[in-house]
């Protein structure tokens, strides 16, 4: 069973096509990831379907880095 | 061989009319077509018997565009029967005609919630699947008057023009995703509502019409189906005008 950051940043690499050593916790999407505000919405968009949960756009606007939403994620799974 | 062969397409407003012509052209063309209703169910049954009676496959399924639950309901069901979503018809339209100084809230309401808020919701529910596909199309049915203004209609003059905006604003932000987003734009088209108008009325708009004749449904169908195929890959953000030269 891969962790919720395992899982997080393999999703990460395969939308925005970084390796794996850029993805940080603290590496935020659109800074350092060079993502796009449309990459972000897709990249949430793949993290529900990789978690199975519906994220509400209030709660997609705190994600913008890698650590946010492993944390995220974490916390809703309780 | 159609040109939308193994395409599945949703058409809103899909019971009558333009809408209708459209959902049945899709399909002669290839496409598999979700018929999406209001009000009129046995109307929307009619026009599926008749794809499947031509050999195409469709499934009438009732949404009011304006209700993001319904839109969110017929996204989810076509993609269940169709497995994919590569065309978006957004046609569902309605009229209230008043005079400015008579028009009353509601009516002003009910058109630009159905008109244009309606072309929103959906367009928004379509693109989680089509970003996911890099791939769709969706197609706008706006009107010569959103153009040109018209005196009475202010209220669906408004929502047309506003369709237009939303279409290129579309355009640009799904563009990288490989999703186009177009309009068209109807003339005077013969339909049933026109037919009952006077003959003195009829023939002072075919006085305004270059090519001198009203337009058929199927004329409208016909540039949805091109804004929909592989012939139109290179055109987003566009209106294409199809009313006989009536407006330039």
């Amino acid at each position: 069973m891969s962790t919720v950051l395992e899982r997080v940043t393999k999703v990460i690499i395969d939308r925005l096509g970084v390796d794996e050593n850029e993805v940080k916790l603290e590496a935020s999407f659109r800074e350092d990831l060079g993502a796009d505000s449309l990459d972000v919405v897709e990249l949430v968009m793949e993290l529900e379907d990789e978690f199975d949960m519906e994220i509400s756009d209030e709660d997609a606007e705190q994600i913008s880095t890698v650590g946010s939403a492993v944390k995220y994620i974490e916390s809703k799974q309780g | 061989m159609g040109k939308l062969d193994g395409k599945s397409a949703i058409v809103t407003g899909a019971s009558r009319g333009i809408g209708k012509d459209i959902a049945l052209y899709l399909a002669n063309e290839g496409a598999k077509v979700a018929v999406n209703y209001s009000g009129s169910k046995e109307r929307a049954e009619a026009v599926v018997e008749e794809i499947k009676a031509s050999g195409g496959e469709a499934f009438a399924i009732q949404a009011n565009v304006d209700k993001a639950d319904d839109v969110q309901n017929l996204i989810s069901s076509t993609l269940e029967k169709f497995g994919s979503i590569d065309i978006l018809v957004n046609n569902a339209g309605i009229t209230r005609d008043n005079l400015l100084m008579r028009m009353k809230e509601q009516e002003w309401d009910d058109v630009l919630n159905t008109n244009l808020k309606g072309v929103f919701l959906c367009t928004k529910a379509v693109t989680r699947q089509m970003m996911k596909q890099r791939a769709g199309r969706i197609i706008n049915i706006t009107s010569i008057v959103g153009v040109s203004g018209n005196a009475g209609q202010a209220n669906y003059v408004a929502a047309k023009a506003g369709v237009i905006g939303l279409t290129k604003s579309s355009a640009k932000e799904l563009a990288s995703r490989n999703i186009t987003v177009n309009s068209v734009a109807p003339g005077f088209i013969t339909t049933d509502m026109t037919d009952a108008l006077p003959e003195d009325i009829k023939s002072q708009m075919l006085s305004q019409i270059p090519l001198a004749k009203f337009g058929n449904p199927v004329d409208i169908a016909k540039a949805v189906a091109f804004l929909a195929s592989e012939d139109a890959n290179y055109i987003t953000g566009q209106t294409i005008h199809v009313n006989g030269g009536m407006y330039m």
